[in-house]
């Protein structure tokens, strides 16, 4: 019985971690050629790999593929999909900070309206045609950075009771707060003059990776580096103050300051994203979710493990978005709510005991 | 150098005062314990004690410092805590729990070193919890869970140890052995402070019973010069008749008063 108990538990022996970290590795760049591949003009998953190859290797022209290929896939479809990995990866990684620092499986960036509000941000910059830029980055991004961190700020005081965050009040004031962010940029959109302008609206909305191009890719990824970058450096942080905050003040953490640096953290890598894709929900919820269930709460492989597969959903839920009606393209978020909400539901479903 | 001081100390609750001038100073390798009707404050003082209160008046030293004046991670190498009925996640398997405890000794990262992993195995077997390592903290009994606690609360390798009611939802058997155990840290040199609800467990195990009534601090001694009717009364009513223990005269035995309840 005893010797039944203490062999390790299933999912987190290093070994197994090690192995599900290495087949995603490989996933991804599999499941990114295949979504490049996957379009309109058919270009074989064989053939993707070898103009990578060949661009790589310094651009040699060979006769052996149409000459639009090239154009196709480094234009178009290269960063549509690169876009959408950096995109799924961050909203993952997000979500699993906001579960873990309002220690409530239910935080992603779109339940706790924080996309809302970065959607409503970049909207507002839109409709005004705002010209300010900061540090590289456009009035766009700057005004969706401003809206996430503000509704951050506001359900992180709003949801708070005693110095917790109780998740019917979270989810409460995530909806309403949402509702707020959403009917704001709703009547923006209404109230543009020209076409243009609420294409952008709806962009923001349901999310869509339809504006990809390389700068866009190029402008989110500082902001991803630093963003990320601190939250991977406080893995094991995270760990800890899954603790209540005496406690893991006891062990060694400064709550206070390690709680707003994550904070900001997740907003600004948040943000960046969704001013390049607007409102995509149920990634950061799910994603976490799944990982935390086969492999454990240990954010030191939480935190990539979900990366990884966060990736790999959102570039096959583009996939899905840009050619089930193609020409005409489904917006993203559409395909990840009808895709994860229900699988979500079955979770909670299967597995009743708790799960965070 | 005394390693826990408390100077005139004085704490309210939004005017509602909970401590009122309380001195004792706790040295090194000293088990002191720390007793008191339900409210009379011990968890307050023991809060102050970890830094997490501000005394409104006197002072506190924690290794000849205000709590606040250390760095977290310094001071969580210098003292434990095992909070009252403290919160630990239900997923978190029992070795995860207790690796906790090397927090402050972690680098890059937060990877464990082969010397982290050892200390923290060692610490679990030290409250007899080695066969439980890979179980989920959420299927452990309290009492399990209390070790867990104090087994994280060994691996920080403290000089000051505080807590609160470590053996509340222990049976007699694990009672005695956490108590030996602490008794036996404390031999080490790690000062002990505990919050105990059981007066015989205090009398056999500690050094010093610190009684705490109302706030304020009535009796601070060894076992036999606290547990004294005269001294215990005005904090437990008539409730309690106490007897020189047959085996250890010095330490006294304290038994309900069937007359008065
Ligand atoms: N957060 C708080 N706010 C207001 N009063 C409190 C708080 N915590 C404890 N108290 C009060 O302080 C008194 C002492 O509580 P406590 O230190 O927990 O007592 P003990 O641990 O000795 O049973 C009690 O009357 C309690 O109601
Ligand atoms: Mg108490």
């Amino acid at each position: 019985m005893a010797s039944a108990i203490s062999s390790p538990r299933a999912g987190r022996r290093p070994r197994e971690r090690l192995a599900a970290l290495s087949c995603g590795l490989l996933a991804l760049p599999a499941v990114a050629a295949l979504a490049a591949a996957w379009g309109p003009a058919e270009i074989p998953p064989l053939a993707v790999a070898k103009l990578c190859w060949s661009q790589l290797a310094g651009g040699t022209t060979s006769a052996s593929w149409p000459s639009s290929w090239p154009l196709i896939l480094f234009q178009i479809r290269l960063p549509r999909v690169v876009l959408g990995g950096l995109v799924g990866m961050t909203l993952a990684i997000a979500g699993a900070t906001y579960q873990a620092l309002f220690r409530n499986p239910l935080a992603d960036p779109y339940l706790i309206g924080v996309s809302s509000g970065a959607s409503l941000g970049a909207t507002l910059a839109t409709y005004f045609t705002w010209r300010f830029s900061w540090g590289g980055l456009n009035a766009i991004s700057l005004a969706a950075f401003a809206g996430a961190l503000l509704a951050t700020a506001a359900i992180y005081f709003l949801a708070r009771v005693g110095g917790r965050t109780p998740v019917t009040v979270l989810i409460l004031a995530g909806v309403a707060l949402g509702a707020i962010c959403n009917a704001g940029t709703t009547f923006l959109i209404f109230a543009a003059k020209d076409a243009f302008q609420s294409m952008h609206a709806i962009t923001w909305i349901m999310g869509s990776l339809a504006l990809a191009d390389w700068d866009r890719a190029r402008a989110i990824l500082p902001y991803l580096l630093v963003g990320l970058g601190v939250i991977g450096w406080h893995a094991h942080t995270l760990n800890v103050l899954q603790l209540d905050e005496e406690q893991a003040q006891a062990l060694g953490v400064a709550v206070e300051r390690s709680k707003r640096l994550l904070i900001i953290a997740a907003s600004l890598a948040t943000a960046a994203v969704v001013s390049v894709s607007g409102v995509i929900g149920f990634v950061g919820l799910i994603v976490p979710h799944v990982v935390r269930m086969l492999w454990g709460p240990d954010h030191r492989f939480l935190l990539p493990m979900s990366a990884l597969v966060g990736a790999v959903a959102l570039i096959l839920a583009d996939g899905v978005a840009r050619n089930v009606f193609a020409p005409r393209e489904l917006p993203l978020g559409v395909v990840t709510a009808l895709v994860g909400a229900p699988f979500f539901l079955h979770l909670l479903r299967r597995q009743k005991r708790e799960v965070f | 150098m005394h390693v826990l001081e408390f100077e005139g100390v004085g704490f309210s609750f939004r005017d509602v005062p909970i401590l009122r001038e309380v001195s004792f100073a706790v040295s090194p390798g000293e088990f002191v314990a720390l007793i008191g009707p339900n409210g009379a404050g011990k968890s307050t003082l023991v809060r102050l004690a970890a830094g997490f209160l501000r005394p409104q008046r006197g002072r506190i030293r924690l290794f000849g410092r205000p709590p606040q004046a250390w760095r977290q991670r310094e001071l969580a190498r210098l003292m434990a805590l095992v909070p009252q009925g403290a919160f630990l996640p239900p997923t978190y398997t029992v070795w995860e729990s207790v690796l906790l405890g090397r927090t402050p000794y972690l680098g890059f990262l937060g990877w464990a070193s082969a010397q982290d992993n050892r200390i923290a195995r060692e610490a679990l077997q030290q409250v007899g919890g080695a066969h439980l390592a890979e179980r989920l903290v959420g299927e452990l009994s309290g009492g399990e869970r209390q070790r867990v606690l104090l087994a994280r609360a060994l691996a920080q390798q403290p000089r000051l140890l505080l807590l609160d009611e470590p053996t509340t939802h222990l049976d007699i058997h694990h009672q005695v052995s956490v108590l030996a155990l602490l008794s036996e840290v404390c031999a080490g040199g790690v000062a002990v402070l505990a919050v105990l609800h059981d007066l015989n467990l205090a009398s056999t195990f500690a050094d010093r019973v610190v009684l705490l009534c109302d706030g304020r601090l009535l009796a601070d001694g060894p076992p036999a010069e606290v547990l004294r009717h005269e001294l215990l009364a005005p904090a437990y009513g008539n409730s309690l008749k106490i007897f020189p223990r047959p085996d250890d005269g010095g330490r006294p035995a304290v038994l309900p008063n069937p007359e008065r309840a």
